[in-house]
């Protein structure tokens, strides 16, 4: 008998929650923050679903209901990505050793 | 148009590449790498899914305006928004993630055929429980950071909301979600799918109103796993594996934070989603305070020259510090006294601030180096031999009664052993209570002077004496 797709999305699922809980533990808590700031940006690559709804039945019409929710979370997911990996870059910067070069 | 195989390994390259975005935080050194290596992960991601539709007609050109659009908005955001705010800013961006995953849902649900997940009124059974489940944990992600960022703004007030029946409505609408997403999936009807939205937007909002302004480190941790939940939901609907391991990811990070911000309130995860603190322990605060001995108040002289004589400093910093924007003066004070050889060091609770790590960015933006700022459990044993703790903004992660009284709310939550300092400078704006609602009993110490003003003014006031 074949194995239904869905268990291996299911054991790369479980996988992954134990890839991130050691991850996660591993991240110093002084950077706690951009952990949060990162993580948006990551979630955001939901915007592979906006994408897929957005350019469906292009044979009919650019704007219907469905791709229209579509073309809606791409921009919610856009200022997500931009934003998330931005501001994180930034804090990142702040973090970058001043010491040496002040004296 | 690249074949679904060629592209299900892309995806799983992005998914590897996120791993390592989180791995590289785990030291300063290495993290602006691992950044980068989540924004090429992304990059190929979107790339991948273009590839895969490969039909470029003319609604791409749209697609690429609304990403240019939302990148455009969220990166004058990244560049515009004060490090202070950072609380608010993460939970606006959750309430985003969450409102998208919900839109996704409502685009298959609408068109399950571009998706691959059958007809319209003829959903694959698994998908359309995937979806509802993306569709209705992004809802209440959504409203929940909604009021959190309201909350956090100060729009709304940071105290709990609560009323008699509250959990048990909670709970009836959460079961009721179960059962319609159960007639959902036999009837395929498009009105109880609406349904089911709508009523976890409600729950989004009933979830957080009760919890109180001391627990929003709490509840943004828990928003940060929840929108991880929700990609995850829509990760399966899609069958795509960036997003299935994204989802894992980021569900356990917030998991995780949540858990060491519990931790380091000595609350157990349910006290907190059950809310309600410092609204019910008012009784306790009131009556002893009056044989209390009055407080040593000192000023900025006073306080210079208790620093100046000291051979090595802690700086305390809490919220207020961040609300009075003080940690550049902050910083001046503190070149001022390593300049004269004395020793200082930065005593960071876990839950200082409105988030996890809040204090640590705001001092990396002053250009402190993080090398000088310590975690509760590693500088704790160094405040019995410091001369001077210089507390500025914090309370409640000083409060002594904690590790005293077992009637205290905040009992056994661990706290910074301020006390135990030859002397102790206190920066608040008044005596009143922190968020917790109770008094300090370190304000009435015979070794606790007390500097009456703004966090800012009066390190300010500080540096100037220190010339």
């Amino acid at each position: 008998m074949e194995i239904d797709p869905f268990i291996f999305r299911l054991s790369i699922f479980i996988l992954s929650i134990f890839v991130g809980y050691y991850v996660v533990w591993s991240v110093t808590p002084s950077l706690h923050t951009p952990l949060m700031s990162v993580t948006n940006a990551i979630s955001s690559v939901i915007i592979v679903g906006a994408i897929i709804a957005a350019l469906a039945d292009t044979s009919k019409t650019i704007f219907n209901t469905s791709s229209l929710f579509g073309f809606l979370a791409i921009i919610l997911a856009a200022v997500n990505i931009f934003g998330g990996f931005l501001v994180t870059q930034r804090m990142l910067q702040m973090y970058k050793k001043k010491k040496k070069d002040r004296k | 148009m690249i074949s679904a195989n060629v592209s299900a390994f892309f995806y799983l390259i992005s998914g590897m590449l996120f791993i390592l975005a989180l791995r590289g935080l785990s030291s300063p050194d290495t993290s602006r790498q691992g950044n980068l290596l989540g924004m090429i992960g992304m990059t190929i991601a979107i790339i991948i899914t273009f590839l895969s539709i490969g039909n470029f007609s003319a609604a791409i050109i749209y697609v690429l305006i609304f990403l240019l659009i939302g990148g455009g908005i969220g990166a004058f955001i990244a560049f515009k928004i004060p490090m202070t705010a950072m609380p608010e800013l993460v939970a606006g961006f959750h309430s985003l993630v969450g409102l998208a995953a919900v839109f996704v849902a409502i685009a298959a649900f609408l068109n399950p055929g571009s998706f691959n997940l059958g007809a319209v009124g003829n959903i694959k059974l698994a998908s359309l429980v995937e979806m509802s489940i993306g569709a209705s944990v992004g809802a209440i992600t959504f409203s929940g950071s909604i009021i959190a960022f309201l909350k956090l703004r100060g729009i709304m007030s940071g105290a709990p909301i609560t009323f008699s029946g509250q959990h048990l409505l909670n709970l009836l609408l959460g079961v009721s979600i179960f059962i319609f997403v159960f007639y959902l999936c036999k009837t395929q009807s498009s009105n109880i799918f609406w349904t089911v939205i709508l009523i976890s937007f409600l729950v989004g909002v009933l979830l957080i109103i009760p919890i109180g302004g001391a627990d929003m480190p709490v509840v943004i941790s828990m928003l940060n796993s929840y929108s991880g939940w929700a990609a995850a939901g829509i990760g399966f609907t899609l069958e795509n594996t960036a997003l299935i391991i994204t989802g894992a990811l980021v569900g356990s990070s917030g998991a995780i934070l949540s858990y060491i911000m519990c931790k380091a309130m000595n609350r157990s995860f349910f006290s907190v989603i059950l809310g309600g603190f410092g609204a019910d322990n008012t009784l306790t605060k009131s009556d002893d305070k009056k044989d209390r001995k009055p407080v040593k108040n000192g000023n900025a002289e006073d306080a210079a020259f208790l620093m100046k004589n000291a051979s090595s400093v802690i700086i305390v910093p809490g919220y207020g510090m961040a609300v009075a924007q003080a940690q550049h003066a902050l910083r001046e004070m503190v070149d001022k006294l390593k300049k004269i050889d004395i020793k200082v060091s930065y005593a960071i609770h876990p839950v200082a601030g409105r988030m996890p790590g809040h204090m640590n960015v705001l001092l990396a933006e002053a250009n402190v180096p993080y090398d000088e700022v310590f975690e509760l459990e590693d500088i704790n044993n160094d405040f019995a031999n410091a001369d001077v703790a210089f507390v500025i903004g914090a309370n409640d992660v000083t409060n002594p009664v904690a590790k005293t009284d077992p009637k205290s709310p905040i009992f056994g939550m661990p706290v910074l052993d301020v006390e135990k300092c030859k002397s102790v400078l206190f920066v608040k704006r008044s005596l009143s209570p922190g968020y917790a609602g109770i008094d300090n009993e370190l304000f009435y110490k015979d070794n606790t002077l007390m500097l009456f003003a703004d966090a800012k003014k009066m390190t300010e006031d500080i540096v100037k004496n220190l010339e």
